[in-house]
C-alpha cells in the first residue's frame, strides 16, 4: 500500500480523506492486509474451486405492491435534505461550459 | 434491580408488581445510574409509563392472551428501527434521522407486549468491540466503569447489567453480541444466520448479521428470541423449519473443545475459568473431547475481508442525497457524497469502508474475497464434520475480560477480541455466550464468558444446555 493507493480507495469509496487520514490508512490498511492475506493458504488445496457467496437458492414471491399509496411518502420527504413540494434536490451534474 | 424477564412476568401475574412500577422502578435506576454509565442514547419516559399503564390493566383484568412479554421493558441497539423514533447506529451520519417503520423484530416484540424503555448506544454503524466508536461517546462497564462494556452492543449489554432494564436487544455481525455479554456477565445468544429477520436492521454485513437478545437467563434469551424469530416475507434469507436437519436435544451431550485454538493469545485466568467449566460439565455426566477445527481456527482472517467487503457496498447508500447528513460545503454532487461522508463517518467506519474497497477492487477480488469466500465453504464443511462427532463445539466467548477504555489503540490487536466469535458468523451456526466465572484485575472482579457452538438449527440444543446448566446455577444464588 502507497499512500496514492489510499487516495485512490478514498476516490472510489467517495470519502474526502485530510492529508494525515491517508497517512494513517495507509499504515494500517497495510497492516491489515498483510493480516488476512492468510486465507489464500485457508483455500490453498482448492485453487480452482468457485466461490460460493452464502448458500445459494432462490427466493421468489409474487410481483404485488404491499404497502399503501402514500404510505411512507410524507415521511421519506421529511428526511431528505432538500425537498421542492414533492421532488428531491440534488447538486447539478453537469458542468456549466 | 437484576430481576429476570421471567421473576417480572411472575410479579405482575400473582399481582405483587406491576407493569407501571417496575417501568417507574427501571426509569428511577435510568436517572441515578446512566450518567455514570451512558448506556443509553434516548429514553422515551413518557410513552413507557404509558404503555405500562396499559399493561398494567391488561394484567388486571386478565387480558394477557399471546403476550409473552406483555409489560416488559427493554432496551433496543439503535442501529435496530423503531418507527417515530431517532434511529442513529450511533454515527453523525444518521444523528437526525427518524426511523419511518418499523423493524420486523420490534413489530413482534411490540405485538408481545414489550415496552421499549430506549434506544441503547453502540459502536457507530455496529463497527467496533468496545462502544469507545460511538460517535455520541463511550458507554462504561458496570462492573468496572474504567473499563469498556464491549461491544458492538456495548449499551444493551451495560443496560441490563447496571439493572436499568432486565433485558434487551443488540446484533451480532461477528460476536457483537456475545462479546458484550462476556464482559457484563449477561447471556448472548447470536441465532442460526436466518432465523430472525434482518428487516428495519442497518445493514452491516449482510451475510452475517443477526439480531440477538442479552439477558440474565438462559430462558429469559430463549423467550425473547422465540418472539422474534421466524420466516419474514420481508427478509428472504429467514429460514424456515425443514431449511436445515432438525437438531435434537439430549439428556447429555458431548462438547468438542479445539485445544489448539486456545494454545496461543488467552489470557491464563479466562483459561483457567474454562478449565473449570469444562470440569462441572464433566461432573454433570457430560463429555467433554478434544477436536481439531484448522480452518475455523484461521476465521478471523476470512472475516476481515468478508465484513468490510459488505460494509463498504453496504454503506454506500449513506452518501448526503436522501437521507442521513448533508454537507453545506459542497458546489457539485460529487463533493456532496465525498464531504458528507468525511463528515459524518467516523474514523473506523471509514478504515473499514477503504478496506473493503481494496478487498474488492480490481486485481484484488480475487486474491481476497474470492478467497475468502472459498474459505468460508470449506469451514462450513469442516464444522460440518466435526458436528457429526461433537453435539457443540465450547470455546471462551472472547479471549480477555473487559480491557480498559483507550487501551487498545491498534486495529488488528482489537480485531482479535473476535477470533472465537467470528467463525460462528461466517458458518451461520447459533452460538450462546453465558457467564463461566470470573476473573480479578486491579481489585475488582470481572466476568468472563464461555461460548456453545451447535449446528445450523441447533438454536434450541443451546437454550436447552444453557438452561440446565448455567439457569441451574442462578437459583441457588
Amino acid at each position: 500500500m502507497k499512500v496514492e493507493d489510499t487516495k485512490h480507495l478514498a476516490r472510489l469509496a467517495r470519502i474526502e480523506l485530510t492529508e494525515s487520514e491517508v497517512i494513517a490508512y495507509t499504515v494500517e490498511i497495510a497492516q491489515i492486509v498483510d493480516y488476512v492475506s492468510v486465507v489464500s493458504e485457508l483455500a490453498a488445496d482448492d485453487v480452482d474451486a468457485e466461490p460460493q457467496v452464502g448458500s445459494r437458492y432462490n427466493v421468489l414471491r409474487g410481483d404485488v405492491i404491499t404497502n399503501e399509496p402514500e404510505q411512507y411518502t410524507a415521511a421519506a420527504l421529511r428526511e431528505m435534505p432538500q425537498t421542492s413540494g414533492r421532488h428531491l434536490l440534488v447538486k447539478k451534474i453537469m458542468k456549466a461550459k | 434491580m437484576n430481576k429476570t424477564i421471567s421473576q417480572l412476568i411472575t410479579g405482575y401475574t400473582d399481582g405483587s408488581y406491576t407493569p407501571t412500577q417496575a417501568v417507574t422502578d427501571y426509569l428511577a435506576t435510568i436517572e441515578t445510574t446512566d450518567p455514570d454509565i451512558h448506556a443509553f442514547l434516548h429514553t422515551y419516559s413518557e410513552e413507557a409509563l404509558v404503555a405500562a399503564s396499559v399493561a398494567t390493566t391488561a394484567y388486571a383484568v386478565g387480558d394477557t392472551a399471546n403476550k409473552p412479554l406483555l409489560g416488559v421493558p427493554l432496551a433496543i441497539k439503535n442501529n435496530i428501527l423503531i418507527k417515530d423514533h431517532l434511529a442513529t447506529a450511533a454515527s453523525k451520519m444518521l444523528e437526525n434521522y427518524t426511523a419511518i417503520y418499523d423493524a420486523t423484530i420490534i413489530e413482534r416484540l411490540r405485538e408481545a407486549g414489550a415496552i421499549f424503555i430506549g434506544s441503547a448506544n453502540m459502536d457507530e454503524f455496529a463497527m467496533g468491540g468496545s462502544t469507545e466508536n460511538s460517535a455520541f461517546g463511550v458507554t462504561k462497564n458496570p462492573y468496572d466503569t474504567d473499563r469498556v462494556p464491549g461491544g458492538s452492543s456495548g449499551g444493551s449489554a451495560a443496560a441490563v447489567a447496571a439493572g436499568m432494564v432486565p433485558a434487551a436487544i443488540g446484533t451480532d455481525t461477528g460476536g457483537s453480541v456475545r462479546q458484550p455479554a462476556s464482559y457484563c456477565g449477561l447471556v448472548g445468544f447470536k441465532p442460526t444466520y436466518g432465523a430472525v429477520s434482518r428487516y428495519g436492521l442497518m445493514a452491516m454485513g449482510s451475510s452475517l448479521d443477526q439480531a440477538g437478545p442479552l439477558t440474565h437467563s438462559v430462558a429469559d434469551a430463549k423467550l425473547l428470541h422465540d418472539t422474534m424469530a421466524g420466516v419474514d416475507p420481508m427478509d428472504a434469507t429467514t429460514i424456515t423449519d425443514n431449511t436445515y436437519p432438525t437438531v435434537a436435544t439430549k439428556e447429555t451431550y458431548t462438547f468438542g473443545v479445539p485445544k489448539s485454538f486456545l494454545a496461543e493469545g488467552v489470557d491464563p485466568d479466562v483459561l483457567v475459568a474454562f478449565e473449570i467449566h469444562i470440569e462441572t460439565l464433566i461432573a454433570a455426566g457430560h463429555t467433554v473431547v478434544d477436536i481439531e477445527l484448522p480452518l475455523f481456527e484461521k476465521g478471523l482472517a476470512a472475516y476481515y475481508i468478508v465484513m468490510p467487503a459488505e460494509v463498504s457496498s453496504n454503506l454506500a447508500r449513506y452518501d448526503g442525497i436522501r437521507y442521513g447528513h448533508s454537507t453545506t460545503e459542497a458546489t457539485g454532487l460529487l463533493e456532496v457524497y465525498e464531504k458528507s461522508r468525511a463528515e459524518g463517518f467516523g474514523t473506523e467506519v471509514k478504515r473499514r469502508i477503504l478496506l473493503g474497497t481494496h478487498v474488492l477492487s480490481s486485481g484484488y477480488y480475487d486474491a481476497y474475497y474470492g478467497k475468502a469466500e472459498i474459505a468460508r465453504s470449506k469451514m462450513r464443511q469442516e464444522l460440518t464434520q466435526v458436528f457429526e462427532t461433537v453435539d457443540m463445539i465450547l470455546t471462551p466467548t472472547a479471549p480477555t475480560p473487559a480491557f480498559k477504555i483507550g487501551e487498545q489503540t491498534d486495529p488488528l490487536s482489537m480485531y482479535r477480541q473476535d477470533v472465537f466469535t467470528v467463525p460462528v458468523n461466517l458458518t451461520g451456526v447459533p452460538a450462546i455466550s453465558f457467564p463461566m466465572g470470573s476473573v480479578e484485575r486491579d481489585g475488582k472482579s470481572l466476568p468472563v464468558g464461555v461460548q456453545y457452538i451447535a449446528p445450523h438449527a441447533g438454536d434450541e440444543r443451546l437454550f436447552d444446555a444453557g438452561v440446565r446448566i448455567y439457569d441451574a446455577t442462578l437459583s441457588t444464588k
